[in-house]
């Protein structure tokens, strides 16, 4: 394609405009159909279990890691200033206000949001979706919605256990490691971490990054061409889609609550 | 019976359905009657499947009406359509079964979808449609456990679920052995007769075909080239329907897919010969 020539050019805006009005439409369907969805908790149930448990192991221990790195980074730093007993308050700050949510969204759009696209695209491709038009079950009420439901459920909670595992992880190194006073350690975290402006805006951002990286990723899946190479760029779109989004959001959410 | 009701449970009235520029189905009107086994053949790609998909309302008609009982599917809004879906079953050609759950609960499924029964009374009626599908042993097994043919048996007794009125087959004997066409063959007509279902298959395979249907109909480029009973096409005169019915590679299907001539790929004015004297000569 050539970028100047404007038949191109309008083309490829058609195309693009055409994409965000499915994904609009997409969205409303998903949404007016939900409330049935809820209803029958059992379906959404099965799936906070199967996208949370199986994220679990990977969020914990990159949440582990992340803090172990925060503590000698954070000392590193802090030394410099006298001030290293306000380590623990660094490392706490950083991950519930910002990585917390951050890295849980971006692990969580490569483990479970592919899994999702896959899922959704081999059903496809198996005519599993199909069978269940015909069989007069609309699968976006049965297969989708109680998958993005867990996926907005599920993802505060494992950015919460990211954060404290990644305290646990800062308190391992700079305490136990380095020496860092602990009562010093957990009372500058007790008496500088706020409620409502810390933690809660930390769940409001995991909560707007599971909405977006599960619609994302349901919307690839059933978008999907149903063929092995379909289902396979589908997984790759979500990851670029949803990591890109997440990121560029943050920057939002952050401005948004800074002004606030 | 309500007396009244048409003899036909499908008919089609001057339909056509393309994909994109392509005209698929061209102006065609068959019928399917009411409590009959009703095959339908015609050469690949010759809109057979197409033709199942329209009467389940999951592609529409360009112009023409699809009547099921006297509804025209494609003028339903969706709560119709799922309406009259439910009193059709289909079977896909590769079963379709919901890989995560195992046999009983694919075949539960539409009863839990569609219905309140309680899990005593859907278990048993599970077990009956696995009965009259012969796996009533295999409740336990996961679909990737399953072969072909039992997944395509596991997917009829899923669709008879909510005794349906119509059953819809898509290429049911495809890449079965012997024995399992014979079974699946004379599991539609079985099904059909002691169900009073009415029953249309699509199929290539004509031996079996023909013994078990009461109505048989050919497609070829989007025409009907045939239709009555299986005797009917036997004896037709139509050099198409000769050529399918006796299996024959050239006719008016042609073997070779249309493009230059013999001569002009092979005669002395060949652009091969051109090549080949310039590669000899140094």
């Amino acid at each position: 394609m050539s970028w100047y020539r404007p038949a191109d050019v309008g083309h490829a805006v058609r195309g693009q405009l055409a994409d965000i009005g499915y994904g609009a439409r997409f969205f409303l369907r998903l949404m007016s159909l939900s409330g049935a969805s809820l209803r029958r908790f059992g379906l959404v149930r099965d799936q906070i279990h199967f996208l949370g448990n199986y994220s679990l192991a990977i969020i914990a221990v990159s949440g582990l890691f992340v803090g172990f790195v925060f503590g000698l980074q954070g000392y590193y730093t802090l030394q410099r200033f006298g001030s290293s007993e306000a380590l623990g308050l660094l490392v706490t700050l950083s991950l519930v206000r910002e990585l917390g949510p951050v890295v849980t969204a971006l692990l969580f759009a490569g483990r479970a949001g592919t899994s999702l696209t896959a899922e959704i695209g081999l059903m496809k491709a198996g005519e599993q979706i199909s069978v269940m038009e015909m069989m007069a079950v609309d699968p976006v009420a049965r297969i989708l919605a109680p998958r993005f439901w867990a996926g907005v459920i599920v993802m505060p909670l494992l950015a919460s256990v990211f954060s404290a595992m990644g305290i646990i992880g800062g308190w391992v190194v700079g305490v136990l490691m380095i020496g860092v006073d602990a009562g010093a350690f957990w009372s500058q975290i007790q008496g500088g971490v706020d409620v409502w402006r810390d933690v809660g805006n930390g769940t409001i951002k995991s909560l707007v990054f599971g909405f977006t990286v599960t619609f994302i990723a349901l919307l690839q899946g059933f978008e999907a061409q149903p063929t092995p190479e379909g289902v396979s760029k589908a997984t790759t779109r979500t990851v670029v889609i949803a990591s890109l989004s997440v990121l560029g959001l943050d920057f939002i959410l952050t401005a948004m609550m800074f002004s606030i | 019976m309500d007396p009244i009701k048409p003899e036909a449970l499908v008919e089609m009235r001057n339909l056509t359905f393309g994909y994109g520029e392509r005209v698929v189905l061209d102006d065609i009107s068959i019928t399917v009657p009411r409590g009959k086994v009703t095959a339908l053949m015609g050469a690949s790609g010759g809109g057979k499947t197409t033709l199942l998909r329209l009467i389940g309302g999951q592609n529409r008609a360009q112009s023409g009406a699809v009547l099921f009982d006297g509804q025209d599917i494609g003028r339903l809004d969706q709560t119709s359509l799922y309406a009259a879906r439910r009193r059709m079953g289909m079977l896909f050609q590769f079963g379709a079964l919901f890989a995560d759950l195992n046999v009983f609960e694919n075949v539960a499924f539409p009863l839990r979808e569609h219905t309140d029964l309680s899990d005593a009374l859907i278990r048993d009626i599970v077990l009956m449609k696995l009965n009259a599908v012969g796996l009533r042993g295999a409740r336990d097994l996961m679909p990737s456990d399953l072969s072909g043919g039992m997944a395509r048996r596991i997917a009829l007794a899923r669709a008879i679920a909510l005794d349906p009125e119509l059953v819809m087959y898509d290429e049911p004997f495809s890449g079965l052995d012997p024995i399992s066409l014979g079974t699946a063959a004379q599991l539609i007509r079985q099904l059909n007769d002691s169900m009073g279902l009415t029953s249309i298959f699509v199929s290539h395979e004509l031996e079996q075909t023909f013994a078990i249907s009461d109505h048989v109909i050919i497609l070829a480029n989007g025409k009907v080239a045939s239709q009555g009973t299986p005797a009917q096409v036997r004896v037709s005169t139509d050099p198409l329907v000769f050529q399918y019915v006796n299996g024959l590679s050239d006719g008016p299907v042609r073997f070779h897919y249309p493009g230059s001539s013999v001569a002009q790929d092979f005669g002395a004015a060949a652009p091969r010969a051109a090549v080949a004297s310039e590669a000899v000569t140094p």
